[in-house]
């Protein structure tokens, strides 16, 4: 479907030239079919999210007394009013997990957001100025890493307390070492090349040589990390609020549905099947187009 | 080789100093007064408190109460749970087998089922085996772990009876715990069917924790193989004329083995986190569920005390795993 507005770049280059940078990424892009059906799944999920109250049949958080554990339409007792059933006081699953699609994309966008510039500066820190500063950064980094994530995240959310801000934050804070690492290494390979050091001889200050000159060059590893790291904070943020310390019900978060749906786990299948479903296609599709991007990104493994 | 021992052996020190900060600081970050935090909505009255502060050193500087919390550790004190009264290091001691069980029986099967998937799915490269292979393990690695534990509650305890839900064994049977690890504890007595309940109880919350590290194992091992099946060596092996077996078993996988090694030693914490959510779901009497059970009851000594020594679980196999591989290859070692 993006397909022919992305392709639009490479008609208006010179054809005698090489082809634009973009159009040479979503031709290697294209070619991996597992990233075009992750991507495809993203904007469906990112559409319903955003025209959740179009598309969903019912409010998130409407119950209704007459209709306790509806199974699905296809089973016995089930009825289009209620596609997917209902839960243990009446509420429309299919709506919760549109409604659910805003809460998890949001999770998933802002944790990356957040930990993608804090770590990324904290790189760039580290792998310019070097000495205590960078050591200090890096043995922080190491802490974090060595300590089981969810026992991390856990610990931040036992301090600050349950809530889906809380576990947001706690998830960001488990996440940044993946994306200092990154930062931190690429400057250390690229800071002492020809045109930085260039640069540097033009009168560059540290932040331009940082943000201006190294920083483009080393984006291709963290663009793939966060596209994979939208799909570890979706799942950690389910995870914490399965758990009972992420969103707090009523909202329809989809881990704290399966919370919710644990009691019921021997009478009504589908309050427990539906709300795992989405989270493993969600978390799917970013990782599928992750793994394209990094194909698609890595000129080592062009060709 | 001693050089290498003690540089990497060193690195340690300063990470686990730093966790142990993590660990002191866990309980006076929490917003409130401390005492009033540990004793819970119970309340306490002023002489208690007064004393509880004197006791625990609150009434001292920062640094000082952090000397003496170090001391404490050194001397094996972690502290006593709020709910149980029990020291901390006890009650990790004997919850810490039934978690060990579990994961060395999670790795096992995701090495049973990883490595020759990845083995076979490299040798048929691209066929439909291979892309089944790593659709599966991509699904796997993407896969919430909770979920995937009720779903298979949902079929094999609810609609097939196969497995029971919960716990690590039935009642009915009382073992004297002499490992700690429950299938050679039910061997070792003489308890007819207890090993067989103890098994059945083991084989799912196993397969649940073992499913991502399968994911990451056969994807690794897959990976490993193609680039060793790249190397001149293997079309010297293949132009002696050796059969296919030994070109594959010996001079393959020999190589292909080991990035994967390292992979399996970095899962130590993926295990843990895998660790919390299966025990929950399974109710498996592990050191996840006992740190689950703490948040609720906000025992922040057990918090403190897990986070410690889990860290230095991790940091230890780590170590060994780091110091093992630079035995097995002198590449490493001399790297500076």
């Amino acid at each position: 479907m993006s397909a022919e507005l992305l392709d639009t770049p490479s008609a208006s280059a010179a054809p005698a030239g090489p082809p634009h940078p973009l159009a040479e990424f979503w031709t290697s892009f294209r070619a991996n079919k597992g990233a075009v059906i992750g991507l495809a799944l993203i904007v469906a999920v990112l559409l319903m999210a955003v025209f959740a109250d179009v598309v969903a049949p019912h409010p998130p958080n409407l119950t209704n007394d007459a209709a306790f554990l509806k199974p699905p339409f296809w089973q016995e007792g089930g009825s289009l009013t209620y596609p997917l059933g209902t839960d243990a006081i009446g509420r429309d699953i299919l709506s919760r997990l549109i409604y659910g699609a805003r809460l998890s994309l949001s999770i998933g966008i802002a944790v990356v957001t957040v930990s993608i510039l804090v770590g990324t500066m904290l790189g760039l820190i580290a792998g310019f100025v070097g000495g205590a500063t960078g050591i200090v950064i890096m043995r922080v980094m190491d802490i974090i890493l060595t300590l089981p994530s969810l026992l991390l995240a856990i610990v931040i959310v036992a301090i600050l307390g349950p809530g889906l801000m809380n576990a947001m934050l706690a998830v960001a804070v488990v996440v940044l070492p993946h994306y200092v690492r990154i930062a931190r290494a690429a400057v250390i390979g690229e800071k002492s090349k020809d045109y930085v050091t260039a640069a540097r001889v033009g009168g560059a200050g540290p932040l331009r040589l940082m943000v201006g000159e190294v920083l483009p060059n080393c984006a291709a590893p963290l663009i793939v990390q966060a596209s994979l790291g939208v799909s570890t904070a979706i799942l950690d943020a389910a995870a914490l609020g399965f758990l009972g310390l992420g969103a707090q019900p009523p909202a329809p978060e989809w881990g704290t549905m399966l919370a919710d749906a644990r009691e019921f786990v021997l009478r009504a299948w589908w309050v427990v099947t539906f709300p795992g479903l989405v989270i493993l296609i969600t978390v799917l599709a970013f990782n599928l187009v992750g793994d394209g991007l990094r194909d698609a990104l890595d000129p080592k493994l062009k060709r | 080789m001693l050089r290498f021992l003690l540089t990497r052996a060193s690195l340690v020190i300063p990470t686990f100093l730093g966790i142990t900060l993590v660990a002191f600081f866990l309980i006076r970050l929490v917003p409130g007064d401390p005492i009033e935090t540990m004793a819970g909505e119970r309340g306490i009255d002023p002489a208690r408190h007064a004393a509880l502060r004197t006791e625990y050193g609150f009434d001292k500087p920062l640094l000082v109460q952090y000397g003496i919390y170090l001391e404490r550790l050194a001397h094996g004190d972690l502290g006593r749970s709020i709910s149980t009264k029990e020291p901390v290091i006890s009650e990790f001691a004997s919850l810490f087998p039934a978690t060990v069980e579990l994961g060395v029986c999670a790795i096992l099967f995701a090495l049973l089922v990883g490595l020759p998937a990845g083995i076979l799915a490299a040798l048929r490269r691209n066929s439909v085996f291979d892309h089944g292979v790593m659709g599966l393990s991509l699904t796997g690695y993407s896969m919430p772990i909770f979920w995937w534990g009720l779903l298979l509650i949902l079929l094999f305890s609810v609609q097939l009876g196969w497995t029971p839900v919960s716990g690590r064994i039935d009642v009915q049977y009382f073992i004297e715990p002499v490992t700690g690890f429950l299938l050679i504890d039910t061997l070792l007595s003489d308890e007819s069917g207890a090993f067989r309940s103890a098994l059945s109880h083991l084989v799912l919350p196993a397969i649940v924790l073992g499913t991502v590290p399968l994911a990451v194992i056969a994807r690794m091992t897959r990976s490993a193989m193609l680039e060793v099946l790249g190397e001149d060596y293997m079309r010297t092996a293949r132009a002696k004329g050796l059969p296919a077996w030994r070109i594959v078993g010996l001079h393959a996988l020999r190589n292909a083995l080991i990035p994967v090694v390292t992979v399996i030693g970095l899962q130590v914490g993926v295990l843990f986190t895998g660790a919390i959510l299966t025990e929950t779901i399974f109710s498996w009497p592990g050191i996840g569920k006992w740190l689950i059970e703490a948040i609720g009851r906000r025992d922040y000594p057990v918090l403190q005390g897990g986070i410690l020594l889990i860290g230095a679980v991790v940091m230890a196999v780590n170590l060994i795993v780091d110091l093992a591989y630079g035995l097995v290859n002198p590449r490493i070692r001399h790297a500076r």
